[in-house]
């Protein structure tokens, strides 16, 4: 009932339906849905006019001098905070002049991702070196202290930058974490799989904020001090804990989908268990488990915010940052917006990425 | 020697052994360490502090609350407002979703449109910054000596969002949630009831069982009523602030309005998706029988969409209970805002964060429990 008459088999009449009756069909086949499509176009119209209105044609874009005076008055949206602060908002009190570092070392990881929806990257090994270069890349750019950079401690660190370096080194520190979880949790030794079982509940029917916090304040009760490390990477440690508990249940689904011949059939060719795993096991689990995988990677990187309560300055404690002194106190709608948008960009374009995903996979099953 | 080696269930009984055994050594020098660093520091351990008064406020609670209280009272102030918070969240998550899945699987065009653009717009963004900026607009809003009211009694105001509501004693609220609690397993225990064949019978007890609820509750309102004031209050401005009716904290007000549109997005493409899996010839069969399109939607597409995506919705209400922690950004005093306040007033870290993961465990377990409770009852038997 939801197909429209359009992609029906062209049994009906010898002409393909016009543009004409296709539209009638989706907006004005019947009255009633003449009248909803009606009130609805002219609401949204509305709300259109005003939105475009106030966010391009009433509003100021830029500020020469830095000031908020420019926005004095004015009835549309006030993006010269943008102007004036955006340095502030993508990588928060980092250096000034050291701030091409930052945003080289974003490029970076966004080309790692971009490259690693590229099919020619889908072997493990192939995989793994990318995101390892890319990470090292990131952290050196960042970190300096080699190559005649200047050294700069991960305090300093804010903005965009450090969203995305959190997200990069939880999904690189929880997906290895992930599979060893998944591969325990299906051992057939009973004590083995029930304690990576209990595990796996606890730590994903408690709040990741709870976690995060647990490792901000209690691993330093219980590490020796030359374990304990920054903040930052304790903080990063329990986060790749949360993500590798879901994670972990996700390529079990993708383990349990594998028809039992597979492995079957692997032992009988004499592999021993490291090669069952990893060359008959894995690679075939972990392509039934790519649109989870996916959208677990969005619901990550959406959490890296939560960051932001154990003290951390991400791109949403920078934002708050950039409107929270008087100057600009009026404006923390531009700035919300500016932010929504960058996480949207980042956010969107990976879950249209995974709905691809799910098509191209499914024309192989069909 | 080399047999025993070669032996598989040795190598099992070994391999199981030394995980116990790291295990174990694990767990127990975690607890000594932590011994250690309690005793060098020279803090106290264990939960005396629980009795202690707080000596602070704090800004929501639903139940009774100020600095001579203890430290145990402000924990379970702190659970019932969270409560009470994911409560209200689901229930708005629900009807926003349900709202924009109707819109998204409806035949037009536009409503489609406009479902996509929600889903997409609430989705995309993080909620820990929808909650900021619900609560920015909130704060920003005009004071409530400058504001006029709407519809006749509600006011939305920078001190947060009052609407009119029933001058009733604390007892009748309390006894309204459990009527109400009662009635919900009434309706899915007939649900439950096997007799298909009696549709007539079981509206009929239906219609029965909502007359009930709506005369109880009236007689309740009515006896509850706090003595010497009008049955329903309407909220005015006296002096600074506006007094009387419900009111709605930004903090609480921004929350709600953050879970429920974001939440409603997540659980708009669940019921989709169990929208597109009732079958055609369902909806056809019930076409034919002479159903009207409420009918169709009520008795046919709406049961069988919710009892495909059960599962998924009870990890989606997981979910938004444990969001409800997110209230530590903007001030809310959630469990988990009030573990950390209370972290940083006694320093009972390792007793509080115990006692912070203990309750959203019981708390999220008992409701997938129940949840999967209501899903084996209304799932498909005998397949």
């Amino acid at each position: 009932m939801n197909t429209p008459s359009a992609e029906m088999p062209d049994t009906a009449g010898p002409t393909d339906p016009t543009l004409i009756d296709r539209m009638r069909g989706r907006f004005f086949a019947r009255p009633l849905d003449v009248v909803i499509s009606a009130v609805c176009l002219f609401v949204a119209g509305f709300v259109f006019v005003k939105l475009f209105d106030w966010a391009v044609w009433n509003a100021v874009w830029t500020t020469p001098d830095g000031s908020s005076e420019v926005c004095d008055g004015i009835k549309g949206a006030c993006w010269a905070v943008i102007d004036a602060r955006w340095r502030l908002i993508l990588f928060g009190v980092y250096p000034y002049e050291e701030q091409w570092r930052s945003s080289a070392a974003c490029l970076v990881l966004v080309v790692t991702v971009i490259l690693s929806c590229l099919p020619v990257f889908w072997r493990p090994i192939r995989l793994s070196l990318l995101w390892v270069c890319g990470f090292v890349v990131f952290f050196v750019l960042m970190r300096g202290g080699l190559f005649g950079l200047s050294s700069i401690a991960p305090t300093k660190w804010g903005g965009l930058t450090l969203t995305l370096f959190v997200f990069a080194s939880v999904v690189l520190f929880g997906m290895p974490f992930a599979i060893v979880l998944a591969l325990f949790r299906r051992s057939s030794l009973p004590i083995v799989s029930n304690t990576v079982a209990v595990f796996i509940d606890v730590v994903r029917s408690l709040p990741l904020v709870t976690i995060l916090f647990t490792a901000a304040l209690i691993l330093p009760f219980v590490l020796p001090g030359w374990l304990q490390g920054d903040k930052l990477w304790r903080v990063i440690v329990g986060f790749a804990c949360f993500f590798a508990a879901y994670q972990a249940e996700i390529i079990r689904g993708g383990l349990q989908a594998l028809p039992k011949g597979q492995e079957e059939a692997a032992m009988a060719l004499g592999l021993n268990y490291v090669q069952r795993v990893t060359r008959i096991i894995l690679p075939q689990a972990f392509r039934n488990a790519l649109p989870p995988t996916i959208s677990q990677l969005v619901i990550t990187f959406k959490e890296t915010s939560l960051i932001v309560i154990i003290g951390f300055f991400d791109i949403l404690a920078s934002g708050n940052a950039a409107y929270g002194n008087g100057e600009w106190s009026f404006a923390y709608v531009e700035v919300y917006v500016f932010v929504g948008l960058v996480y949207f960009v980042f956010v969107f374009s990976l879950s249209r990425y995974g709905a691809f995903l799910e098509r191209r996979m499914r024309v192989g099953h069909n | 020697m080399t047999s025993l080696l070669r032996n598989t269930r040795f190598q099992r009984r070994v391999m199981e052994s030394a995980f116990l055994i790291a295990l174990l050594g694990l767990i127990l020098y975690a607890v000594v360490a932590a011994k250690e660093t309690v005793d060098s520091l020279g803090m106290t351990s264990g939960f005396g502090f629980l009795e202690r008064t707080t000596g602070f406020d704090i800004g929501f609670s639903l139940i009774e609350f100020d600095g001579m209280d203890s430290y145990g009272r402000l924990l379970l102030a702190g659970i019932v407002n969270t409560l009470f918070l994911g409560a209200i969240g689901i229930v708005g998550a629900n009807l926003v979703g349900l709202v924009v899945a109707v819109f998204k699987t409806s035949r037009n065009g536009v409503l489609n449109l406009l479902g996509t653009v929600y889903v997409e717009t609430f989705r995309n963004v993080p909620l820990i910054l929808q909650v900021v900026f619900w609560y920015a607009t909130f704060t920003h809003l005009p004071s409530p000596r400058s504001t006029e009211a709407v519809l006749g009694g509600i006011y939305l105001t920078s001190r947060g969002l009052f609407l009119p509501g029933m001058n009733t004693a604390p007892w009748g609220v309390l006894a309204c949630i459990a009527l109400l609690a009662v009635m919900l397993v009434g309706f899915v225990l007939i649900a439950r009831s096997r007799k298909l064949h009696a549709p007539a019978k079981s509206r009929l007890r239906r219609l029965s069982a909502a007359i009930t609820l709506v005369v109880a509750l009236a007689i309740l309102f009515v006896f509850a009523r706090v003595p010497g004031t009008p049955l329903v209050a309407i909220p005015e401005l006296r002096g600074l602030n506006i007094r009387g009716g419900i009111s709605l904290t930004p903090e609480l007000a921004a929350m709600i309005i953050a879970i429920a549109s974001y939440g409603g997005a997540y659980i708009a493409e669940i019921l989709r998706a169990g929208f597109n899996s009732v079958g055609v010839g369902q909806i056809e069969a019930g076409r034919a029988l002479g159903l009207s399109d409420w009918d169709l939607f009520n008795r046919i597409r709406m049961p069988l969409a919710i009892r495909a995506v059960l599962p998924t919705l009870i990890n989606q209400y997981v979910w938004l209970m444990k969001a409800t922690t997110l209230g530590v950004a903007v001030g809310f005093a959630d469990f988990f805002s009030v573990v950390s306040v209370s972290i940083n007033q006694s320093g009972q870290t390792l007793e509080l964060i115990g006692l912070l993961m203990l309750g959203f465990l019981v708390i999220n377990n008992t409701m997938s429990i129940v949840l999967n409770w209501i899903n084996r009852a209304i799932r498909l038997k005998g397949v």
